[in-house]
């Protein structure tokens, strides 16, 4: 017997289908081309001495020595790039009142954070550039530290910037509903402070720029390991005040982003700078130390919230306040206050209540920066949320499953907007929540543990619903003042032999761009996946457009390649009704063969289209022009962000002698909408989900009283290791946006989004009966031992 | 000039000259004595499948095969490895050796943005030429100095075992 047909048994159906990413055979070969192996005709080096101060005034610079070193070819200060460079301040419009001071390449008189970069050497190779950092002596002044956010809040206390009224970037607050009644009449509150620690991204490859100034051309070539080269392509244009159609961003296979690689760097600035003084290549690839203390950090939140519910546990209110760190300045172009923004506006998001206050405060310290880094803000508001959730079970004596059934938002429910202003269009907690249940076997699990309590085996079950916000419209940044893009755009062209190409703005990663992107244009025209060829990240190819980030590559860069592919497949059959006498509605296209939409009999491959259409074109109809290339742009219109939901599960378990946290297995739930290549959706989430797992567990940047980074090496940060990572178990609920045809929403932040929450709830759940609570994160053996009083 | 300067000028200008196998080729090289291996594999002998991501012998993307063991070029200088054999990721595709692991890594996607790749596949092998049919536990043992920032593990893990479970039912050949 065979099963029914279903759109995937259709002749290049593609969508929907788990097809491995062509480009991966290249990277499995050893034949990456990262920015790092990038190697130019009279190519040179750059290194960068760095602060060893948190905070100092520079009073001399001797550079005397460094620039006499054979092979040196350059030494610049803060001054020498002043001159070429404009500053840059991290504010966006719409978040009225935030500050930020002016930052330039390098310094000119005052450094902010321990590891900021100070004087640029430029040598012929990496070794020689670091022996004549060597050489260099600077005179600091120290001046008072600003580490920790309770000092940095005390009014009269030292400044991160002398000359501000205080170390506060931005407040903000939202106020809806009648919180305090809420709580007055409320018949249970619960309440906890959390702490989140700081970590960063730690992308195997780190960052690497190679900027080729051409002064005969007055051309800017810069070869850049980023997700957004259009973006980049603007800022060293304005910056440096190089026409943009003379800037040319070529960002090729990325070793990991994540998001940190989106923002700009002092260093890389410096970079380019370095080449328009010397109109040669340059190339700087920061090293492991670098990358820890340059790079920017992110989290860093402490968050007081606390929750109001009636007597059935149906929640009425919460009400937040969220501290967050951010370093010296706030990054350009995209801020720092991105972060705290989405913490405030996701808490409580997947729940139906009405009265929601919340306090933001985003202060300045001596620290790096931090920044957007995968899933901003999502995994704080979850794990507030998740947290406070499974404290008002337990005080109602419900279990988890049973108090998120009751206050979820139901599935029918929708369009909803939420007390924070987020507009839903249709979400699916109440379909995640039942899969999730029956996919850990919930309730075997259950008695297992508390089997295994009895041995003194303290076992662990969490559960964190979450909502994810992908497909940002220009309501991000755009209407912040920010020249980045929400539009997407790709070029199709049939080629004289009948295959395609396809450029396109939507960058890759590792994610899958490039293979998502074939299989929707393949599926679309009707042609082998083979047949299509993508090409993306060269700003002078591909047409600009927003790029990979916030998880708009499938949803928004998919639905301008497949619209794309339409109106490509329109104009070839067009040119075949000519050449076959027929309307063009009666054709269609199957494996690259015009056939007879009604029959499907062959009548002509599309590569006698072009043949005719590139070489015969006299034999046409007069008047006929033949558009073999389309070029198509898509900017998402309807809801501002397309929200995504799912929930995660985890089973641990806590070893209360030494305080180790074992993960035993981890359970997601994912509703993404529609699912373009399965494999490659759940490997995203996979990878996501480690990263969220490392955060719960390992990672966290410390710093000394001094502002001091204490552990800038993989040895001494930890990220997670095969060993101790569980199998995850994935399951899917699609619900596809009606906004585009696609129907594809974004997936890359819902591992890391509710993995802290997850973990966090369970290990809370296996200390239960000590009667020991965990609020912070990253859950280390000494906290745990803390809270068991053990330690 | 000082005479700081000039012994350091010195030093920076001391290059030994060493004799290698790379990929079943012989090559001469110049290396400087502070320079690793993988700065030679890298940056002199263009070989940049074989990638830096830690310096300090944590991460395992630099892992070749010197002599027929895996050791991290990292931590290995340019002049140790004077006189030895060395196979790098270009090497070890070309010979095949790795043919079935990369396949079945593409097949799974057991990889993102490929950078640790290249590490994983030389662990891999060297794993699967020592134990014919290792445990997933030993599998992620096995793996557990070879970061990944991008994947779960899950995928590189299926991958590896899906080959080893291959090459035993094939008859055990390794
Ligand atoms: S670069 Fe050698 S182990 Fe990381
Ligand atoms: S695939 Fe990116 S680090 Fe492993």
């Amino acid at each position: 017997m065979s099963a029914p047909l279903t759109s995937l048994d259709r002749p290049n159906s593609y969508i929907g289908r788990s097809v491995p990413r062509p480009n991966a055979k290249r990277l499995l070969a050893g034949r990456g081309r990262y920015v790092s192996d990038l190697r130019l005709p009279r190519m040179l080096h750059a290194a960068f001495l760095r602060s060893p101060h948190a905070h100092a005034r520079i009073v001399a610079i001797n550079t005397d020595e460094a620039r006499t070193l054979e092979g040196v070819h350059l030494v610049a200060t803060g001054g020498d790039l002043a001159k070429i460079c404009t500053p840059w301040i991290g504010t966006l419009d719409h978040f009225k009142g935030m500050t930020s001071a002016p930052q330039l390449p390098l310094p000119l008189d005052r450094v902010v954070w321990a590891g900021q970069a100070v004087v640029a050497v430029v040598a012929e190779s990496r070794a020689i550039a670091e022996d004549a950092l060597e050489l260099i002596e600077v005179d600091y002044e120290d001046l008072p530290v600003v580490v920790d956010i309770d000092s940095a809040r005390e009014a009269g206390g030292p400044l991160v910037n002398p000359g501000s009224a205080n170390n506060t970037c931005f407040r903000s607050q939202l106020d809806n509903g009648t919180v305090d009644d809420a709580f007055a009449n409320a018949a249970h509150v619960v309440e906890e402070e959390f702490s989140f620690g700081r970590h960063t991204a730690v992308t195997l490859e780190p960052r690497a720029i190679v900027a080729d100034y051409d002064p005969a051309a007055g051309m800017l070539t810069v070869h850049h390991a980023t997700q957004t080269p259009y973006q980049f392509q603007d800022l060293y244009s304005r910056h440096y005040g190089i026409a943009e159609a003379r800037v040319r961003v070529i960002a090729t296979d990325i070793g990991g982003s994540f998001g940190m690689k989106l923002h700009v760097y002092h260093e890389d600035m410096a970079v380019v700078g370095l080449s328009i003084l010397l109109g040669r290549p340059v190339k700087y690839v920061a090293d492991r130390i670098e990358s820890f203390v340059s790079d920017i950090h992110a989290r860093d939140h402490r968050v007081r919230a606390r929750m109001a519910l009636d007597s059935r546990g149906e929640i009425l209110a919460m009400d937040v306040l969220d501290l967050t760190s951010i370093g010296a300045f706030s990054t350009y172009p995209r801020t720092s206050v991105v972060e705290g923004n989405q913490v405030i506006r996701l808490i409580g998001a997947p729940y139906r209540f009405k009265n929601y206050r919340a306090t933001l405060e985003v202060i300045f310290q001596n620290k790096v920066q931090t920044s957007q880094y995968r899933a901003v803000g999502h995994p704080i508001a979850c794990a507030v949320t998740e947290r406070l959730v499974d404290l008002a079970a337990a005080k109602l004596g419900l279990d988890p499953f049973a108090i998120r059934a009751q206050n979820v938002i139901a599935d029918d429910a929708y369009p909803q907007t939420s007390p924070t202003g987020y507009r839903f269009e249709a979400l699916s907690h109440q379909a995640c929540l039942k899969r999730l249940h029956e996919l850990m076997n919930y309730g075997a699990l259950r008695v297992e543990q508390a089997d295994l309590r009895k041995r003194s085996v303290y076992r662990g079950i969490g559960i964190a619903t979450f909502v994810e916000i992908t497909n940002p419209s220009p309501a991000f940044y755009g209407v912040g003042g920010a020249r980045i893009s929400s539009q997407d755009g790709a070029i199709l062209s049939l080629t004289p032999s009948g295959e395609v190409r396809c450029l396109i703005s939507v960058t890759e990663q590792g994610q899958g761009t490039e293979a998502i992107i074939s299989q929707i244009v393949a599926d679309q025209l009707g042609l082998a996946q083979e047949h299509v060829k993508v090409i993306t990240g060269d700003t002078e190819v591909t047409p600009h457009g927003g790029a990979t980030w916030a998880c708009r590559g499938a949803g928004i860069g998919g639905e301008t390649a497949l619209q794309a592919a339409r109106a490509l497949k329109r104009n070839i059959l067009e040119i075949a009704a000519l050449i076959l006498q027929e309307q063009p509605s009666a054709l269609d296209i199957i494996d690259g063969e015009v056939v007879d939409a009604g029959t499907r009999n062959q009548r002509l491959p599309i590569a006698e289209i072009a043949r005719i259409a590139y070489f015969r074109s006299d034999t046409l109809p007069p008047g006929t022009q033949a558009q073999l290339t389309v070029s198509h742009h898509f900017a998402p219109q309807g809801y501002p962000f397309a929200f995504t939901n799912g929930i995660q599960g985890c089973s641990l378990e806590v070893d209360v002698e030494t305080g180790f946290v074992k993960l035993l297995k981890h359970f997601i739930v994912e509703d993404c909408g529609r699912v373009i290549n399965p494999m490659l959706v759940d490997e995203q989430l996979r990878g996501g989900i480690v990263q969220g797992l490392g955060a719960a567990l390992f990672e966290e940047c410390r710093y000394s009283e001094t502002g001091q980074l204490m552990n800038g090496s993989l040895a001494d940060y930890l990220v997670p290791m095969p060993m101790e990572m569980p199998d995850i178990v994935i399951a899917h609920v699609e619900t596809p946006t009606a906004d585009t045809e696609l129907g594809a929403k974004g997936v890359g932040e819902a591992g890391t989004a509710a993995a802290s929450a997850c973990v966090l709830n369970a290990v809370n759940d296996a200390l239960a009966p000590f009667g020991a609570t965990i609020n912070a994160v990253p859950i280390t053996p000494a906290r745990v031992l803390k809270a068991l009083k053990r330690f | 000039m000082s005479g700081f300067e000039d012994s350091l000028l010195d030093e920076v200008d001391e290059t030994v000259r060493i004799r290698l196998v790379v990929n079943g080729r012989k090559v001469v090289c110049e290396v400087a004595p502070r320079h690793t291996l993988v700065d030679c594999l890298r940056d002199t002998l263009e070989l940049t499948g074989t990638h830096a991501g830690c310096e300090m012998g944590a991460c395992g993307a630099c892992l070749v095969q010197l002599d027929g063991r895996a050791v991290h070029s990292c931590l290995v200088f340019a002049v140790q490895a004077d006189g030895a054999t060395v196979n790098t990721i270009e090497g070890l595709t070309e010979s095949g050796v790795l043919a079935e692991l990369q396949a079945e890594f593409h097949r799974r996607n057991a990889l993102q943005c490929g950078f640790c790749t290249p590490g994983m596949l030389v662990n891999a092998h060297e794993l699967l030429s020592r134990v014919a049919q290792p445990s997933r536990e030993e599998i992620r043992d096995a793996l557990s100095g070879n970061y990944c920032r991008c994947t779960g593990y899950e995928a590189i893990i299926d991958a590896i075992d899906t080959v080893a479970k291959a090459r035993s039912e094939n008859g055990g050949a390794t």
